[in-house]
């Protein structure tokens, strides 16, 4: 099914351009077209997904592909951990797309809000699909400056100054990721990212290495906001409208940040040492000050944002003791359980931190603020937002039945096993503090004594909003069936075999 | 080498305006700088002494040609930074309407 690949990036390109030029003919053209294309994209991610089990398959743009050995053209890849990206991404993206069909009402050029929309898809899919450097920094500029845009959708004072904060440092970042891809390219004459593998497993001088690899992870770690780079994510993601803070929460942080930062240090790089802790640290670091930064919040969607940092930072974590494991190569059991926790609390974290900004978002809507001291009571007035939000919180803060506490399970299990005893501390812990800033969000907001004394007046959201909310509700619950091994194994087992074997990437490409 | 150490010093000079200016457009050129700096930088790792434009004629046998893929990569990048830059303007434009002023010393709503 190699022919379908391009199209997870052409068609989500060319509708946008389709939904501005006959949004303005057609009446009404982008409320149907676009939900369309995101079912489309979200249909083809499934099929390629329970067709392609643990192999791999690419696709040369134009029939370019090798030369005397060496790869020209352009390399588009689809393994098990893209796969898995791409099915998040056209999921969570197609969820936030029917929600906005009631919430972007009050906003005016709504077609352009779609058009943006789907370019900011479009250039997600293509870096988790890019086999090639410079192409992923290409479509990861298209990500992200489609971000700013719709960061600053609304143009009020709060979201114009949240947008400037994010396109100032977003570009610092992108600026480091160029200067990175091209010292890389200066020492090894090539792009492309197995090619490279390749040249570096031939021998390579390791300070130079090192340098990039610091770029890279500032660059990178400036797009996924891990903590000393975290600045810009609580402005941002909280002056957005509500479904794209879930896109650019629930997907944009992990598709142009950590996937990047996984695939390039797992499948490009030689395994250090250093570079290996620096990663573990960062994610601790991330983890514990996110945690805490995000209880002293009394704006919904601030906490929700330094939650981000602070799950974002688990996941971090356990690719970093994943790779010391793997540096030291005695304990390959507890590196692949620390792989599989990142895996499926990314996972995780796409489905309840998409729920909870649809939520947040669903207060705002009726209320019209985003204050939750001037909350309270709504469990009443809002039955479905507030059970939805109650399975959501319980999910993050990892209590049974729900799928948050698997995969924190299975990171902790992961770390004990690896003798990082601290670690799994502080990931207990850090549990602990994030229920309890989760409790003090659903006690403020739906259970406390009404303060507003309209509460009567309050109804319930519109369809397409609730609608959205209980899908990825239900979905809280059916990821948890991930725990049971056999599900497991057909799911992120292909995730965890591309990232295990971290040769097997560069190998299959370059058809040795 | 020279050349290079230029190219760090440029984007210094870019850092530091993004770091130490106050206002908002002042703060997009600096941003600029550190651009061109980078695309300065990526074009010389191109370039070869005495190579010519890189359309291989055969009757100039043992010619050395500069390589192209750097050029190639420049250009794609600076249509990249007219994007970033044009969308930083609307912005910066935008927030002088609401506030009056181009001074990031009073726009600050948000913090913490």
């Amino acid at each position: 099914m190699d022919t379908l690949i391009p199209l997870f990036v052409a068609i989500p390109l060319i509708s946008a351009f389709l939904i501005v030029i006959l949004g303005k003919l057609v009446k009404g053209f982008h409320r149907f077209f676009a939900p369309l294309i995101l079912l489309a994209l979200l249909v083809m991610a499934v099929i390629e997904f329970s067709s392609l089990g643990k192999s791999s398959i690419h696709y040369t743009l134009g029939g370019w592909s090798t030369e005397g050995g060496y790869p020209v053209g352009i390399y588009m890849v689809l393994d098990g951990f893209s796969v898995l990206m791409l099915c998040i991404i056209n999921l969570i993206g197609f969820i936030a797309l029917f929600y906005s069909l009631s919430y972007i009402r009050k906003y005016t050029a709504e077609s352009n809000y779609y058009a943006l929309f789907c370019l900011i898809i479009a250039g997600m899919n293509g870096v988790v699909l890019s086999g090639d450097l410079f192409n992923l920094f290409v479509f990861l500029e298209v990500s992200v400056i489609s971000s700013y845009a719709l960061v600053a959708f609304g143009v009020g004072k709060t979201e114009l100054e949240a947008s400037f904060k994010y396109q100032v440092l977003g570009g610092l970042a992108s600026m480091l990721i160029l200067l990175a891809i091209g010292l890389i390219y200066w020492k090894t004459k090539t792009l492309n990212i197995a090619d490279v593998r390749n040249v570096l497993d031939a021998g390579y001088s390791k300070p130079y290495y090192i340098f990039i690899q610091v770029l890279l992870i500032s660059g990178f770690g400036l797009k996924a906001a891990i903590i000393p780079f975290h600045a810009w994510l609580p402005d941002a993601h909280s002056s957005a409208p509500s479904p794209i803070s879930a896109m650019l929460s629930g997907v944009l942080i992990k598709a142009v940040g950590i996937y990047v930062l996984i695939r390039l240090f797992f499948n490009m790089f030689v395994f250090t040492h250093e570079i290996a802790v620096v990663f573990t640290t960062l994610g601790a670091i991330s983890m514990v000050i996110g945690a805490f930064l995000a209880f002293m919040q009394w704006d919904v969607k601030r906490l929700l944002a330094y939650s981000s940092i602070s799950q974002i930072g688990y996941v971090v974590m356990a690719f970093g003791m994943s790779m010391i494991l793997l540096v030291r190569g005695d304990n390959y059991t507890a590196a692949a359980l620390a792989i599989a926790g990142g895996v499926y609390h990314m996972v995780n974290h796409a489905v309840f931190k998409g729920l909870l900004f649809l939520n947040a978002g669903a207060l705002e809507y009726r209320l019209d603020t985003r204050d939750l001291k001037k909350m309270g009571g709504l469990s009443s007035a809002m039955p479905v937002t507030s059970s939805t939000s109650f399975m959501a919180s319980m999910s993050i803060s990892g209590i049974p039945p729900f799928n948050g506490f698997f995969s924190k399970l299975i990171i902790i299990i992961a770390a004990i096993n690896g003798k990082f005893y601290l670690l799994a501390t502080l990931a207990v812990v850090i549990s602990f503090i994030t229920l309890a800033y989760f409790l003090k969000f659903q006690r403020y907001a739906f259970f406390n004594k009404p303060l507003q004394k309209s509460i009567e007046k309050i109804r319930e959201v519109p369809f397409s909003m609730s609608f959205s909310m209980v899908v990825l509700a239900i979905l809280c619950l059916a990821l948890s069936l991930l725990a049971f091994p056999s599900i497991n194994d057909a799911i992120l087992r292909p995730a965890i075999h591309v990232l295990m074997q971290s040769d097997i990437y560069s190998t299959t490409i370059m058809g040795l | 080498m020279t050349v290079y150490i230029l190219c760090f010093v440029l984007f210094l000079v870019g850092l530091y305006g993004v770091i130490t200016r106050r206002n908002l457009i002042k703060i997009a050129i600096a941003l600029s700088i550190m651009e061109f700096s980078i695309f300065l930088m990526l074009v010389l790792i191109g370039y070869i002494d005495g190579g010519l434009a890189p359309i291989v004629d055969p009757d100039l046998a043992g010619q050395i040609y500069v390589d192209p893929l750097p050029q190639a990569m420049v250009l794609t990048a600076i249509v990249i930074g007219l994007a970033t830059t044009s969308m930083l303007m609307a912005i910066a434009i935008r927030l002088y309407r609401k506030y009056k002023t181009f001074d990031i010393r009073e726009i600050k709503n948000l913090r913490g």
